[in-house]
């Protein structure tokens, strides 16, 4: 679209394509993956186990394992440059200082023989001027923002609890100011209480510092809660992306449909689950046609040979599915909710 | 039902009735090391199986016979004769049988015991574990060779009294490796499933502890086998191993290398036996324990 | 009701001990379960939910207290007496990688707790039996030979669930049976254990930290907070009127994947206790919004508040 231009965006990715080779087989990680992240928006990226959320993820760091890891194609711009074109030493530096990544697991992201404090001046070091001490009250300063007590800094990661700990992690991907935060299933290791207490957390710190964020979780809860956009992926594709708004009211696609009918509703608890049938295709052997087509409850005889393309729905909201191709837009298909 | 049919559409898994056994063959024969390492270790035991049967001890293997002393190979002795005139190839071959049946018998006898000593260890834990582990780590505190050179010098120069010093030197390894694998598989959850379904402690020890334990067993045990066969030799090198003149890797490498100088094929036949064979039953022991996991298909 | 409930665990106990101190996993929790209901045990991590449920089955064995199963004290039985008894109760784990023997066929998985009992002793039967489990819970005749790693994490839960059938039990503890899943095949799952429910009779204990999985699942749900059972009630009523300060937290935090009716939230703030030699006071008094100096200073009980609502909490009195 003509206007994407005017955008101002972080992150762009256009159709990117990362398989693993392995001996067994060639994995189609991302088939043609595109995704747009605006200047202090959070883009959320749905998906269920194997859909390529980690991969897309890891790509914006340029940090796929390689081998088996390969980009085939496509291009991924951060702040309008090509960082696929980069060397070794452009890319390390913007790590961490442009764009920095949240794990999914606190305990282990984090170095067991290090205090916190070192750990986050570590990261203010390599990017920034200054020596061990301005970097440690740097540090110290980024602690008591995500909510821990600067005087706790110099203790070990052991010493603290999950919750803490990912508040650590955040505060070391935030030390640098990162333009944009990569947030893999942050919360997905802790209690809901916690949870509450991290995502409230960070999106104050959003606000604050206008950071663009990729949410990347399996938990529309969450979507809900943080997000301006979403993306939803299947099998290495974005198959519906739009606002929250669209996506949750005007659900499009069968898959994104057969998510919210899956998970159980807490105002009606009579409600029956429709899970959708089967499982993800295996992505070394993906189908012909729309990947989704096998578990599809709409499925016609073109999408078993035919890949749908995109279809716009408004200026925001478009859904890859033939039940909305030009010459066979069927209104009210899948039922909006 | 939805999720039912759901499940029946998927995939092709192909339904033939598999013995564990022929998986684990398959598995193996698809690893070329370990088919390698398979291959030399089939033809050593049949060496050791052949060779006395071939070769006739009195006039063969022990006879001396000055008038051929230290010949360099030749087409009538391949390998050559050594000091007393004997030839190299058949006491080489001879000593297959020697070599190998002590350090199966020896591992048989230390695994067995080092089996359930770990087992129980590992296992059931607490003083049951203290106490067993204490005293294998007493065995441990010294050396194998050293223990092996008492045993023997104290109770006399027989192989029965080799294998009886190797083996109390190899059970405390043993009994390690088993309870170290035991006690990672006893806390997992499928152990706890099979105590819900009311299994005894006997048969989850057999059916899942043990099983899945293996690997680090069978790597232990090839391992343990060369070991033997090398400190066999060893002793025998020392002089406190196979009596003579029964041939014996070791002790043929000791008698040689007063003329390794001179006549250095003499020390390299026994010493290229000794190389092969426990370089075959290592790459035999990585294979097999590959194939024995399904979960590296 | 009148009738004697499945499973009535009084004054339950388990602690372990560590070099700190006795840790408190489970304390002194009490709770019925009727025949051919749900309760939905919920709780966060390390608030005791699995070892309760791993101490009825005495998979722990409890430190003290009472596990009446059809009137019967399973905590006295003997070790034999024990191993027989389980083949009323069963349990189904949380992680379906982990609790599968990866050198067992699916075949020899489900048929390990029938040979086991000697419930069937002859193979062809055996197998049959098998066959029979695997079309009830929807695993496929062909896949009767492969191991689990070859199949994916929805397929052998429902290996866990066949084997736990295998029995055919009473009551079934289902620790976490769905945590471990994705979304879609979560509700697959969870609508196959209804269905089994609902067909067989089956009563649960559904151990999760998913508030809106308990939602739909359970009839009655209990809300646990270091090692005790904080408040106990009907679904919909805990759901309608949170009464503990916990739940009320608790609740308040799901994230809901919906964008109307968004909820105020409550944000817990400070430590939590630990469980290891806890004070004689409310558990939940160094986080709670309304503490007073009396939950510092003395333990509050579990009491009826409405028919069926239990709670414990000072303030509730």
């Amino acid at each position: 679209m003509s206007e994407n231009a005017k955008k101002d965006l972080t992150a762009e990715i256009k159709d990117l394509v990362v398989e693993f080779r392995t001996d067994y087989g060639v994995v189609q990680a991302l088939n043609g993956l595109e995704l747009e992240i605006e200047r202090g928006k959070t883009l959320g990226l749905v998906g269920e186990t194997g859909a390529g959320k980690t991969t897309t993820g890891l790509s914006l760091l340029r940090l796929i394992p390689n081998p088996p890891g390969v980009i085939v194609s496509g291009s991924i711009k951060l702040d309008g440059k090509d960082i696929l074109s980069m060397g070794d030493k452009e890319m390390q530096a913007i790590r961490g200082k442009t764009v920095a990544m949240i794990f999914q697991d606190p305990m282990t992201s984090l170095d067991p023989v290090m205090t916190v404090e070192q750990q986050i001046a570590e990261v203010i070091k390599l990017h920034e001027e200054g020596g061990q001490a301005e970097a440690l009250k740097r540090a110290r300063e980024m602690l008591e923002l995500v909510g821990i007590p600067g005087s706790r800094g110099g203790e070990y990661p052991h010493q603290f609890s999950g919750g803490m700990k990912q508040r650590v992690v955040i505060a070391m991907a935030l030390a640098c100011n990162p333009e944009l935060l990569i947030a893999d299933e942050p919360t997905t290791a802790l209690d809901v209480t916690i949870q509450a207490q991290v995502l409230e957390m960070m999106k104050g710190l959003r606000e604050k510092y206008n950071t663009s964020m990729l949410m990347i979780t399996h938990d529309l809860g969450i979507v809900a809660e943080i997000c301006d956009k979403v993306s939803v992926i299947y099998a290495g594709r974005v198959i519906e992306h739009g606002t929250l708004e669209d996506i949750f009211k005007n659900t499009r696609h069968p898959y994104t449909e057969g998510l919210f009918n899956s998970l159980p509703n807490l105002e009606d608890r009579q409600a029956e689950l429709k899970p959708i049938k089967g499982l993800m295709p295996d992505p070394s052997n993906l189908p012909k046609g729309c990947a989704f087509c096998p578990r599809c409850d709409y499925a016609m005889d073109i999408c078993k040979t035919e890949k749908p393309g995109r279809t716009y729905r408004s200026d925001t909201h478009y859904v890859e599915c033939h039940l909305y191709n030009k010459d066979n837009i069927q209104e009210g298909k899948v039922k909006s909710r | 039902m939805n999720s039912v049919s759901a499940v029946k559409e998927n995939e092709q898994i192909s339904v033939k009735k598999k013995s564990q056994f022929v998986d684990v063959w398959k598995r193996l024969c698809r690893n070329k090391t370990a088919v390698l390492g398979l291959v030399i270790v089939s033809l050593l035991v049949l060496i050791g199986i052949l060779s006395p049967i071939i070769f006739d001890y009195e006039t063969q293997v022990i006879k001396t016979d000055y008038s051929s002393t230290l010949q360099p190979p030749s087409a009538e002795h391949p390998f050559g004769t050594d000091e007393l005139g004997r030839d190299i190839l058949i006491r080489t071959l001879y000593a297959t049988s020697t070599s190998l049946s002590i350090g199966i018998v020896t591992v048989i006898v230390a695994l067995a015991v080092g089996l359930v000593l770990g087992s129980a260890a590992g296992y059931f834990g607490g003083k049951v574990d203290m106490i067993i582990m204490r005293i294998m780590d007493i065995f441990l505190a010294i050396p194998g060779t050293l223990l092996a050179i008492c045993i023997v010098a104290s109770l006399g120069n027989s192989i029965m009294n080799l294998i009886i010093a190797q083996a109390v030197s190899a059970t405390p390894k043993f009994a390690r490796v088993v309870r170290g694998a035991v006690m990672t598989v006893r806390d997992s959850e499928y152990v706890e499933a099979a105590r819900a379904i009311g299994a005894k402690d006997t048969t989850i020890i057999f059916h899942d502890v043990l099983p899945n334990s293996l690997a680090p067993i069978i790597v232990q045990t090839t391992l343990e086998v060369a070991s033997v066969i090398l400190s066999i030799a060893g002793l025998s090198f020392i002089g406190l191993g196979i009596p003579a003149p029964r041939p014996e890797w070791g002790a043929m490498l000791s008698g040689s290398r007063s003329y390794i100088r001179d006549y250095s094929y003499m020390c390299m036949f026994p010493g290229l036996a000794i190389m092969i064979t426990i370089l075959s039953l290592n790459l035999l022991g990585d294979g097999l324990r590959d194939a024995l996991d399904p979960r590296l298909r | 009701m009148s009738t004697q409930p499945l499973l009535d665990v009084r004054n339950l106990k388990k602690y372990f001990s560590t070099p700190k101190g006795m840790l408190h996993a489970v304390d002194d929790v009490t709770f019925t379960i009727e025949k051919g209901k749900t309760l939905g045990v919920v709780g966060e991590s390390g608030c005791g939910k699995s070892t309760t449920g791993r101490a009825i089955l005495r998979l722990l064995e409890p430190t003290s207290g009472e596990v009446l199963f059809e009137g019967q004290d399973v905590v006295k039985l003997s070790k034999e007496e024990m191993r027989k008894k389980r083949t009323e109760m069963q349990i189904i784990f949380q992680d379906p990688f982990s609790s599968l023997n990866p050198r067992k066929t699916i075949s020899q998985i489900i048929a390990d707790p029938l040979k086991i009992n000697k419930i069937i002793t002859d193979p062809a039967k055996q197998l049959e039996r098998v066959r029979e489990l695997m079309e009830i819970v929807g695993l496929a005749d062909r896949l009767i030979n492969t191991y689990p790693h070859e199949l994916d994490g929805g397929r052998r839960q429902r290996i866990g669930i066949a084997r736990a059938l295998a029995l055919n039990p009473k009551f079934i503890v289902c620790d976490e049976p769905v945590s471990a899943l994705d979304v879609s095949i979560q509700a697959q799952i969870l609508n196959l254990m209804k269905e089994l429910q609902k067909k067989m009779g089956l009563t649960y204990m559904f151990i999760t930290h998913d508030l809106s999985v308990v939602n739909h699942f359970s009839d009655d749900i209990a809300v646990m907070y270091l090692g005790k059972l904080i408040e106990k009630a009907p679904s919909e009523e805990l759901f309608a009127n949170p009464t503990h300060p916990y739940t009320k937290a608790l609740l308040s935090a799901i994230p809901v994947p919906s964008l109307d009716n968004r909820r105020e939230r409550i944000l817990l703030k400070g430590e939590i206790t630990s469980p290891i030699e806890p004070p004689a006071a409310c558990r939940f008094a160094n986080r709670c919004p309304h503490a007073t100096d009396r939950c510092r200073n003395g333990e509050p009980q579990l009491k009826e508040i409405r028919p069926g609502h239990f709670v414990s909490c000072f303030l509730s009195e």
